[in-house]
């Protein structure tokens, strides 16, 4: 059966995520959304953390959500679901829950509350090692609150509080490498995806729900009004990360870092920034050099990024 | 319109259950059209109903069998990632 | 009822014992002074097995309160402890878990809010939270502490309650200082504390729900309202449990405890461990023919306005001793007494006592039943005349 037909049939008939909700026009999170719950073949219970996504969906008295789900405050998601996690194993423990059946827990954060706000939180909980999925959908700043920087905007983009004016280039810092601090907690499954790479997303969801301890998996996601393009171009606007290699896909399994997709042809770093009026300054002539330093960062990390998993493959790390 | 609930008919802690939810027709969002399916191009790839951010293609099985306009909103993204044509952006029913 | 003999227990320790009794299935930590020997006395328990609880080393109060959350609303009992800067940290998720209705029981080592840090007792930390919602009990000794502590599933969990329980005691006074503590037997308090039950817990994914809801301002005003309503219905629920732990236990510790208030002129209202010492000194004063009294609170949040008002409304001298300030405002239970009292005949005067751990002595409550003392008790000030 092809994945996406397992995937319907995941669903048992009813969507995880419906539709009523007042998430924009074209937004590009319900789609990570529903490929990770979709690929998921057991029961999940939601922890999500303030955001658009949130607040978009459980306007009171509606509810766009048709499985369990939590909202309690921006910073603390993998909190409570360490709490739930804690919570699942105590029941299961002394046979209060079914015991055939285990509910996995989800997170569902943007980069704000979990590069920023929720770092904490995300940190202590991969640190002791619950049994949960984090899932932070990545779309490169406070979209909820209007578009502000967070620890994951690029490099030089344009945020309404990095904005990109007369004596301004946009962010002035680079973005956090969100995906190593991750790897850093020793965990069984980390990667890196893309929304519209929805196959190689759903692998990793896969291999992440599998794994007996925490999994982080960090999806960039396109936000037509934060990046600035028309809806139905986010296919073409992803592909541009990923195949510039400003956004690799990759996995770390136990630590091995491997790609999971190489482009055959690599992109100009001006192909990820052409489509999108956040980056609009940079393809200025006066910005050529901005371009260049963005180019070779994004050179750097991928020939670091290609050696680490070429080292990794070898077995040249315990 | 709904009747706006009196304090003592919330639900502890403001609990809501699909059943009882209230979503409104997201629908009225569009303003340039809604997409139409064109059945003999269809191939059931699926990749409109994954997309879709409404959830707003519907499936009879795995077989695409609609889209629902009370939740569509227009995005077009459906559209852009078909791969055979099957869906077009078409002026509103009257 | 067997008559049971009393163990030589600190605050802490004898919280600790109330837990391990209790026995919750996930139990939140992270250390802070005074409330440590709570969660390091229990921590030992479990790791003896003396309780199958899941402790969980979060890195932040933040978290401990998060997670309890998660759990609480998992379908399993939840508690966990904090202190001062501690409880001030999960001060935002603290108002959430009220909100949320989380039957959350909570212990509070009561201790001073920074600046300048300090860890010894005052009760600023509690009263950070009055507004949020939760309920919260004041233990006057280490065996209120423990009885305050085995009613809070009973209050938290009762179906028109729903919300989180604070068992507060003042920090070192009580928590380190060892009294005789009469436990029950662990099947006393199995029994007592019964079963927790939690309509479509999030772990029921065939009855899915949503919690935690975005609301507007069509709606935000009658979660409030009904919140209101759980508090009002707290009271009665108080009242139920202390007399049911009373029945199994010999003791009350109700909402209130009146001390030698047949015929009083002067009243001192109190929380905490003060109490203790105003009883002293009550009892002295009336040897010595003075119509002296007090009325100790042990619930604070629900505030028992109608039981103050009864009690103390033909008084005509009331003093409220708060061990908080407000300042720029009225000290918070002598904000609360007075309110209570509107409109009676009683004559509420206030004062502030021991913040940052600044004992409270006998001769002072002596000055303040006379009338003697300054509003700050005991603060060194250039300006006062030496009395």
């Amino acid at each position: 059966m092809s994945r996406l037909k397992t995937m319907v049939r995941n669903q048992h008939g009813v969507q995880p995520l419906r539709g009523g909700h007042a998430l924009c026009q074209g937004c590009g999170i319900p789609m990570v959304v529903r490929t990770v719950l979709s690929t998921i073949d057991r029961p999940a219970v939601v922890v999500n953390a303030t955001g658009c996504l949130e607040v978009a969906t459980t306007r009171y008295p509606t509810t766009a959500w048709n499985v369990p789900w939590l909202h309690v405050a921006f910073e603390n998601a993998a909190a409570v679901a360490s709490g739930i996690d804690a919570a699942q194993a105590a029941l299961r423990r002394r046979h209060a829950l079914p015991a055939d059946t285990e509910v996995a827990v989800v997170v569902f954060a943007g980069d704000g509350g979990t590069y920023d706000i929720g770092l904490q939180a995300l940190s202590g909980a991969l640190e002791r090692g619950h049994r949960f999925l984090f899932v932070c959908y990545d779309n490169e700043a406070y979209m909820n609150t209007g578009v502000q920087r967070s620890g994951a905007t690029p490099f030089a983009a344009s945020t309404t509080t990095s904005p990109a004016g007369l004596e301004s280039f946009g962010k002035a810092q680079q973005r956090k490498d969100m995906t190593a601090i991750a790897v850093a907690h020793h965990l069984p499954y980390v990667a890196q995806a893309a929304s519209t790479y929805w196959h190689d997303l759903s692998v990793k969801v896969e291999r992440a729900a599998a794994v007996d301890g925490p999994a982080f998996l960090n999806v960039l996601t396109d936000c037509p009004l934060g990046w600035g393009h028309e809806p139905r171009q986010a296919p073409h606007v992803i592909a541009a990360a990923v195949e510039s290699c400003f956004w690799p896909l990759y996995e770390v399994v136990d630590g091995r870092y491997a790609l999971t997709y190489e482009p055959q042809d690599v992109l100009p770093i001006e192909r990820w920034l052409e489509g999108q009026k956040r980056f609009a300054h940079l393809l200025r002539p006066e910005s050529e050099e901005l371009r260049n330093e963005i180019q070779l960062t994004v050179d750097r990390e991928w020939a670091g990024l290609r050696a680490r998993c070429a080292a990794d493959a070898k077995g040249a790390r315990p | 319109m709904a009747q706006l609930k009196d304090w003592q008919e919330l639900p502890p802690g403001g609990l809501v259950t699909p059943a009882d939810a209230l979503q409104p027709r997201t629908g009225d969002w569009r303003t340039a059209g809604r997409p139409v399916v064109h059945y003999e191009s269809c191939i059931n790839c699926l990749l409109c109903w994954l997309y879709c951010p409404d959830s707003a293609v519907e499936l009879d099985g795995s077989t695409l069998s609609g889209i629902d306009y009370d939740f569509c909103k227009g995005c077009e993204l459906c559209v852009e990632v078909c791969p055979t044509g099957a869906l077009v952006m078409t002026e509103e029913a009257a | 009822m067997i008559a049971a003999e009393p163990q030589l227990l600190t605050g802490g320790e004898a919280v600790a014992h109330a837990l391990r009794q209790i026995e919750p299935d996930v139990v939140p930590v992270y250390p802070i002074t005074p409330q440590t020997p709570i969660i390091q006395t229990f921590s030992s328990m479990v790791a003896d097995g003396q309780a199958h609880t899941a402790i969980v080393n979060v890195e932040s109060e933040h978290s401990a309160m998060s997670a309890a959350i998660g759990s609480a609303l998992a379908g399993a009992r939840t508690a966990t402890a904090t202190s001062s800067q501690g409880l001030a940290l999960m001060a935002e998720v603290v108002y959430i878990a009220a909100s949320m209705r989380a039957p959350i029981v909570m212990a509070v080592g009561n201790r001073a809010l920074s600046g300048p840090i300090n860890i010894h007792c005052d009760h600023s930390d509690s009263m950070l939270v009055r507004d949020s919602g939760v309920i919260q009990l004041f233990a006057e000794s280490a065996q209120d502490a423990y009885d305050l502590t085995v009613m809070a599933p009973r209050i938290a969990e009762h179906p028109d309650v729903m919300l989180p329980v604070l068992v507060c005691q003042d920090g070192f006074t009580i928590t380190h200082a060892a009294e005789p503590v009469t436990l029950l037997r662990d099947e006393e308090v199995r029994t007592f504390v019964g079963p927790y039950e939690l309509p479509q817990p999030a772990l029921d994914a065939r009855h899915p729900a949503t919690r935690g809801p975005f609301a507007m301002p069509d709606y935000y005003f009658e979660f409030r309202r009904a919140q209101a309503a759980a508090l009002e219905i707290a009271l009665d629920v108080i009242m139920d449990v202390a007399h049911r732990f009373e029945l199994l236990s010999g003791r009350r510790v109700g909402p209130y405890e009146g001390y030698r208030l047949h015929g009083a002129d002067h009243v001192i209202v109190a929380l905490g461990s003060s109490a203790g010492t105003v009883k002293d000194v009550v009892d002295e004063l009336r040897h010595d023919g003075e119509n002296v009294g007090l009325l100790e609170l042990h619930a604070f949040r629900p505030f028992p306005a109608r039981d103050v008002v009864r009690l103390l409304g033909g008084v005509r001298d009331v003093i409220v001793l708060d061990r908080a300030d407000s300042p720029g405002g009225a000290p918070p239970l002598a904000a609360e007494v007075a309110f209570a009292l509107r409109g009676s005949d009683a004559l509420v005067r206030s004062h502030v006592y021991g913040l940052g751990g600044r004992d409270l002595h006998p001769e002072a409550v002596r000055d303040v039943f006379r009338g003697r003392a300054s509003h700050y008790i005991g603060v060194r000030d250039g300006d006062e005349c030496p009395a």
